[in-house]
């Protein structure tokens, strides 16, 4: 996971990041990722206005069904309808892989600014708190919360966003410290710029690209965070269905119908891939390391 | 080198002891009554008020903390408010588990990465490169659950080469134990090696540059020896680095890879701790798994420091 990697030394984190840059001269497979996305997006937008079964009525009649004009894509083992909980499935994943890193992007972006811009005392002691969160094993804490707090997908948002706070904190740093010592920064302050402002129209403009394509991969990482919280059953309360809690229990009719395990798996895989497609094309786009030189 | 390593030592203890306060924090403060749950919902308010005094329960919290510290110092981690087992104890009967899961998908991985880097490296650019490298980025797309599904069907359902969950003790038949060890090992393996990979090949196509490789060449010395023998060592550093840092992490065992695989592991014990709210198994291990990673992180650092001069000389 790449949150993980951030874990790392400095040096070496530059290192990885230098192993991945320009790896992609994607061209049509960032516009099929885009493609891909928009249209989950949509589905999920507009589940309840599709001609979709419900996605939690069971038809015991009907459990682990082969697809049919009735139901598309089959039912799962409880003779739901697999389509409609792909799609609905789709709008829960998707509220929670977009909302839990814009806490991320705020908090941590804001932090991020303020450290590299004001150094000092503050900066060491950002530095200090993103050290203890990430010397924290994150699953413990999402785990933990989600067992006493309750299993509700609020909860789930702000314990992920919580927990994706570093990872934007060090993005964020990295591109102010970077972007502060630029000439036109020293140009504002001579010219009698505020704090404030060279800090809203002078570095905000430039260091929120990098943080932009930074959300990208953080929404496709935190589909996977939820789609394994989903797994161990402490994610996404059931009977709502979720991606990760589908194939969680997919996995007891894998004898039977591989196919409710892995269509799932199919769907979360194709749209992390295409979160991660996106998200590296516009990072390649917006290395304020590149532009820095 | 002394003031680098002073300089980083200083630096462990603070972060340990706030990961243990934050652990401390999020077990008391939750809501639940740990003896209630304990004696269920018939007890009565004086034996639930009997069971909180004998668990200690009815102290302050930063006097419970510091308890809770003073036995660590003395190796004392508590016991277990379910079984009443000693910590430490439960803590290392599952260690084994996790330190053979994160041998085996270790060496897995590095068996994996290193010839593909190599050969991409030697070849970048090329069809195989290009397709290794769409492959490693697929990956990174697969989390590690829906790996462990993708194997159990492949293997376990559909060939029924390896059983899909269980364990067996290595002491007592090293031949099952490995058949169940592989799909848990290759499922953490198939997780890394994308960054090993990747970390691997762009050192090594820096290293293939430099002249003594032209000189090596010019002599006619065989690829194969130019690659393995003059390439690989220099251009391993980082390679080695990112593999100490996995080594950090899964010391800590592998939550859910043992939990898909049902492996007695320090993950599971982990897990169970959270389900049945057992916090001094829970602040144990976090603990432990905290000081395990930060300690190999040190370490890594410690060793880049050595390979790399210009890091312990660099300005703080």
């Amino acid at each position: 996971m790449r949150l993980s990697e951030i874990a790392v030394p400095n040096t070496l984190l530059a290192r990885v990041a230098e192993a991945w840059a320009g790896v992609p001269a994607f061209g049509w497979l960032f516009w099929l990722a885009l493609a891909w996305i928009g249209m989950i997006v949509f589905a999920a937008g507009a589940a309840d206005l599709l001609p979709l079964p419900s996605p939690t009525d069971m038809d015991m009649l009907a459990r682990r069904a082969p697809s049919s004009f009735e139901h598309w894509l089959g039912t799962d083992r409880l003779g739901r309808d697999m389509l409609s909980r792909l799609v609905h499935g789709a709008r829960i994943s998707l509220t929670v892989a977009i909302l839990a890193p814009l806490i991320g992007l705020l908090i941590g972006g804001a932090l991020g600014i303020l450290a590299g811009y004001f150094r000092g005392q503050l900066e060491t002691l950002v530095v200090a708190g993103v050290d203890v969160l990430l010397a924290f094993p994150p699953l413990v804490l999402a785990l933990a919360v989600m067992a006493y707090l309750g299993q509700t997908v609020a909860n789930l948002t702000y314990i992920i966003g919580v927990l994706s706070i570093p990872a934007f904190t060090r993005v964020a740093r990295a591109a102010t410290l970077s972007i502060a010592k630029r000439e036109f920064i020293l140009a504002a302050r001579a010219m009698g710029a505020t704090e404030l402002r060279i800090l809203l129209r002078e570095l905000l403009p430039n260091v929120i690209l990098p943080l932009l394509a930074f959300f990208l991969l953080g929404v496709a990482v935190t589909i996977v965070v939820e789609g394994a919280l989903s797994f161990l059953g402490l994610g996404v309360p059931p009977p709502a269905p979720s991606w990760g809690g589908m194939i969680g229990e997919g996995r007891e009719s894998l004898e039977m119908a591989p196919r409710i395990a892995l269509l799932p798996a199919l769907f979360m895989f194709l749209t992390v891939l295409s979160f991660n497609v996106v998200g590296d094309t516009l990072r390649a786009h917006t290395d304020p390391r590149q532009g820095a030189a | 080198m002394l003031g680098f390593i002073a300089y980083r030592l200083g630096y462990l203890v603070p972060v340990l002891l706030a990961v243990t306060l934050l652990t401390f924090l999020i077990a008391s403060l939750l809501p639940g009554d740990l003896a209630h749950a304990m004696l269920g919902d018939q007890a009565t308010p004086e034996a639930v008020e009997a069971l909180r005094r004998d668990m200690g329960l009815d102290q302050p919290l930063w006097w419970r903390y510091l308890n809770w510290l003073s036995g660590i110092v003395q190796g004392d981690f508590g016991r277990s408010f379910r079984t009443g087992e000693p910590v430490l104890r439960a803590i290392l009967a599952r260690l084994p588990v996790s330190l053979e899961l994160m041998l085996l998908a270790e060496v897995t991985a590095l068996a994996i990465s290193i010839p593909l880097a190599i050969h991409c490296a030697a070849n970048s650019g090329g069809a195989f490169d290009r397709v290794v490298t769409g492959l490693a980025f697929a990956k990174l797309s697969i989390p590690n659950f829906m790996a462990a599904i993708l194997l159990i069907y492949l293997f376990a359902v559909e060939l029924r080469w390896l059983p899909a969950t269980g364990y067996v003790p290595l002491d007592e038949d090293w031949l099952g134990n490995l058949r169940c060890m592989l799909l848990p090992a290759l499922t953490l393996a198939l997780a890394e090696w994308p960054v090993l990979m990747r970390v691997l090949r762009s050192d090594m196509i820096t290293v293939l540059q430099e002249d003594y490789i032209t000189m090596a060449r010019a002599k006619g010395l065989k690829s194969r020896r130019i690659l393995f023998v003059h390439a690989l060592k220099p251009s391993s550093l980082t390679l080695i680095t990112v593999a100490g840092i996995n080594v950090g992490r899964l010391i800590g065992g592998a939550v859910i890879v043992e939990y898909v695989f049902a492996l007695p592991g320090i993950g599971r014990l982990l897990l169970a701790a959270i389900y049945t709210r057992d916090f001094m198994i829970l602040q144990g291990v976090v603990l432990f798994v905290a000081t395990g990673f930060v300690i190999v992180n040190f370490l890594v650092d410690l060793l880049y420091a050595v390979l790399d001069p210009r890091i312990r000389h660099a300005p703080k």
